[in-house]
């Protein structure tokens, strides 16, 4: 290992030797002098960055100096760093592109490190790039230092301090080169001041990168998706479950063209929904803690299991130990090896990527003799049909024109089928219910913290998303938890004209927390009701925008209908929903995928 | 069961911090770890001894290579190797003890490296289950410090780890 101290003398004296640049530099672009910040500038256009989501501070005055003297990017500036990645990681999910956020050192970093975590957890392509503060002044406690490198290693595809400013470009392009490609992740690219404002010889940025340590496969192994294919062809209950890797690798057309050959049921993860229309018939509804009878009693009873970009997470198979009473072969195509066999065994594992792998079955299905057992076939679609039948998302729409939080999400639903709408969501009930009530046709449309859970992502993912979709229809649902905990992003939504609108389900509680104390705790409501709300028609009004309340179910039609006519405003739409609804089904923590929960009276 | 593991990774500060957070993080455990450069200045060698299931060393090797700066991993008990760990005793050696703690490092194939006329201080080599025999064969009383380097692993004849 290097130790500090060399580290440091390095530092100290800039003049040192200089490992020579492994990535190779553009032919073109005669040797000229930049400041670091500047050399930042080039890498993030040549990158194509279009937005960088940002909020400034003492170790990035260079960096935002060189800001602006340019007019290709767009800087946003928010009103907490968190809300900066959270904003760019919504941009990312849904344009496939690199979320680029900037922010200060110290609470700049601290601050930000939350929207990091939730990248990771999702597998979002992602660049932060961090000040820091000057070389030598690093590891002094100088003022707003932290150890960015260190406080975010755990939860970084990877991460990189910037000790001379000669290697910007090169780990600039790096830092996009390893956001992007394998299992993307967040990135985080730590900047000295004194690295950004000093000058140093430019040569252009590198056009190609080369690492030795880091090679991401991408073509799946022939073998091995043959044999897969063979085992798919003569299952007797086979079953396609495919999760965001889907997504991640732009590969829904694939899934699409595979489950309509095969004529298999498929299911979604929270993460990969979208990825196959829900509106179609092969699609059994999400699976997991919340997910439908049917697709979690096709999880459980199928003969054979293709995985497809999905992590077998704990909220999707429950007790592995239930899950695995019934024998099946499992089949699990995903470009990250650690994810294959690490909650179930696998039988036929296959790395790769999933539009790859996908795309070789494709033309080894269409090449092969061999045909589903449509006998077999039909029989698992009786089974699956019978328990569709259960209709398992049927609620009591009340009385007394209450309304329930299920049928905001419908009504929205049947408003916005027929337009380009981008559904984000906080984390709670109101998430689960978008989950199952939103029919998601389309890829990317559907976007939230399924990995974190990070509660107050909604607003800044809508604000992301509304910058580079700006004819597209943005609505968050959330809750009056979640929306309290970035909702000062509303002042961002009027200064960049970013007209989102907001489905807030208000039941006065925190509801996922509440419906978790009703069943495992005896009812004993510790800390989950809200007193003291504020007036969220006064606050968005104060904030510059549209506010509703929506008392009765009669008008929840007509709110909806009068937000969306107001095209450039933000709309906050305060829904007082049933305080007492629950989210079901529900598979209890520590129980079997098919030991659900199905209505109030399972209690 | 025991397993020794072989990392090929860039010497880059904060790598080993990569890998050692790698493992708390995940429960996993490290019995020893060393770490030096190789031939190649560019390239440090690591070896870790672990322990766990096939499962745990399976995740432990594909989470070991997902670290950006590993170049590559190999599980060294999964073939023939040889392991050597270099260790140091300082032991009490008065009067009778020290023709007793001479002919003790000399069985073990130790050398006295430090003489005072109150302590030696021996130098052994070998995998850890020697240096575990020799600590178990002279009186517990008697030693007065101990350092280990933790095991270093090889494969043998053909097996090779580099670029």
């Amino acid at each position: 290992m290097e130790i500090a101290k060399a580290e440091v003398a390095s530092a100290s004296n800039p003049s040192n030797s200089h490992p020579s640049a492994k990535a190779k530099p553009a032919a073109a672009g005669a040797e000229q002098e930049l400041r670091g910040a500047e050399v930042l500038i080039k890498a993030l256009q040549a990158e194509g960055v279009k937005y960088v989501w940002g909020y400034p501070g003492g170790a990035v005055l260079h960096i935002y100096d060189a800001f602006f003297k340019q007019d290709t990017i767009q800087h946003v500036l928010v009103r907490h760093e968190q809300a900066a990645v959270h904003a760019a990681d919504g941009y990312a999910r849904a344009t496939g592109d690199v979320g680029v956020a900037l922010v200060t050192s110290g609470p700049g970093v601290t601050n930000a490190v939350t929207g990091i975590a939730t990248a990771y957890m999702d597998s979002i392509p992602m660049v932060i790039v961090c000040g820091q503060v000057p070389t030598h002044a690093i590891g002094m406690d100088a003022f707003q230092e932290c150890d960015t490198v260190g406080i975010t290693r755990p939860i970084v595809k990877h991460n990189f301090l910037v000790k001379d400013a000669r290697d910007l470009a090169e780990t600039m392009k790096k830092a996009f080169h390893i956001a992007r490609s394998g299992r993307p992740g967040p990135v985080v690219v730590d900047i000295p001041k004194d690295v950004s404002f000093k000058k140093v010889p430019y040569h252009g940025y590198p056009q190609t990168v080369e690492m030795r340590s880091y090679n991401p496969v991408r073509k799946g192994h022939g073998g091995q998706i043959r044999k897969a294919l063979q085992l798919l062809l003569a299952a007797k209950r086979p079953y396609i479950y495919t999760g965001g890797g889907v997504l991640l690798s732009n590969a829904s057309n694939e899934l699409r063209q595979l489950v309509d050959m095969l004529g298999y049921p498929c299911t979604n993860t929270l993460m990969g929904l979208g990825a196959y229309p829900a509106s179609d018939r092969k699609f059994l509804g999400m699976l997991g803690m919340h997910g439908t009878v049917e697709a979690n009693n096709a999880m459980q009873n199928c003969d054979v299991l293709l995985a497809v970009g999905a992590r077998f997470d704990d909220r999707v198979i429950g007790n592995p130990k239930h899950f695995a009473q019934n024998e099946r072969k499992i089949i699990h195509i995903d470009i990250d090896p650690s994810s294959i066999s690490k909650r179930v065994r696998v039988d036929i594992p296959i790395v790769g990527d999933v539009k790859d792998v996908l795309s070789e079955m494709i033309a080894m299905i269409k090449e092969s003799a061999t045909k589903p057992d449509t006998n077999a076939l039909g029989a698992w679609w009786d089974t699956i049909e019978g328990w569709r039948k259960r209709d398992c998302l049927k609620y009591d729409h009340g009385q007394n024109d209450i309304i329930k939080p299920q049928y905001v999400v419908e009504t929205l639903w049947n408003m916005t089928k027929d337009a380009d709408t981008y559904i984000t969501s906080d984390v709670g009930q109101h998430q689960m219910w978008a989950a199952q009530y939103y029919r998601f046709d389309q890829p990317r449309r559907w976007i939230n913290s399924g990995g974190l859970g990070t509660m107050g992502v909604g607003i800044p993912y809508a604000m992301g998303i509304k910058l580079a979709k700006p004819d597209s229809e943005v609505y968050c649902v959330t809750g009056e938890g979640s929306v309290q905990m970035c909702i000062q992003e509303l002042s961002t939504c009027l200064q960049y004209n970013t007209p989102i609108k907001i489905v807030a389900l208000n039941n006065r509680y925190l509801g996922m927390v509440r419906q978790w104390q009703e069943v495992e705790y005896e009812g004993r409501y510790s800390h989950s009701y809200m007193d003291a709300l504020p007036n969220f028609v006064k606050l968005a009004e104060a904030y510059g925008h549209v506010g509703m309340l929506i008392e009765r179910a009669s008008d929840v039609e007509p709110a909806l209908r009068e937000a969306r006519k107001l095209k450039d405003r933000t709309v906050f739409m305060d829904f007082r929903t049933d305080p007492t609804e629950n989210v079901f089904p529900m598979v209890q923590a520590g129980k079997g995928i098919t030991e659900m929960l199905l209505s109030a009276e399972d209690l | 069961m025991k397993h020794i593991i072989a990392v090929l990774l860039e010497n880059e500060a904060g790598a080993l911090s990569r890998v050692v957070g790698l493992f708390s993080a995940r429960g996993y455990n490290i019995e020893s770890l060393t770490v030096a450069p190789t031939e190649d200045p560019s390239l440090s060698r690591m070896t870790i001894q672990t322990t766990g299931s096939d499962e745990v060393i399976e995740q432990i090797t594909k989470h070991l290579n997902r670290l950006i700066e590993v170049v590559k991993v190999v599980d060294l008990t999964e073939g023939a190797y040889t392991e050597r760990e270099l260790m140091m005793v300082k032991v009490r050696a008065v009067g009778k003890e020290r023709e007793e703690m001479k002919r003790m490092a000399d069985i073990f194939r130790g050398r006295i490296i430090d003489v005072t006329e109150k302590s030696y201080t021996i130098e052994l080599t070998g995998d850890q289950t020697k240096n575990d025999a020799f600590l178990d064969a002279i009186e517990r009383g008697a030693i007065l410090e101990t350092v280990r380097t933790g095991s270093s692993g090889i494969g043998r004849g053909e097996r090779i780890l580099r670029v």
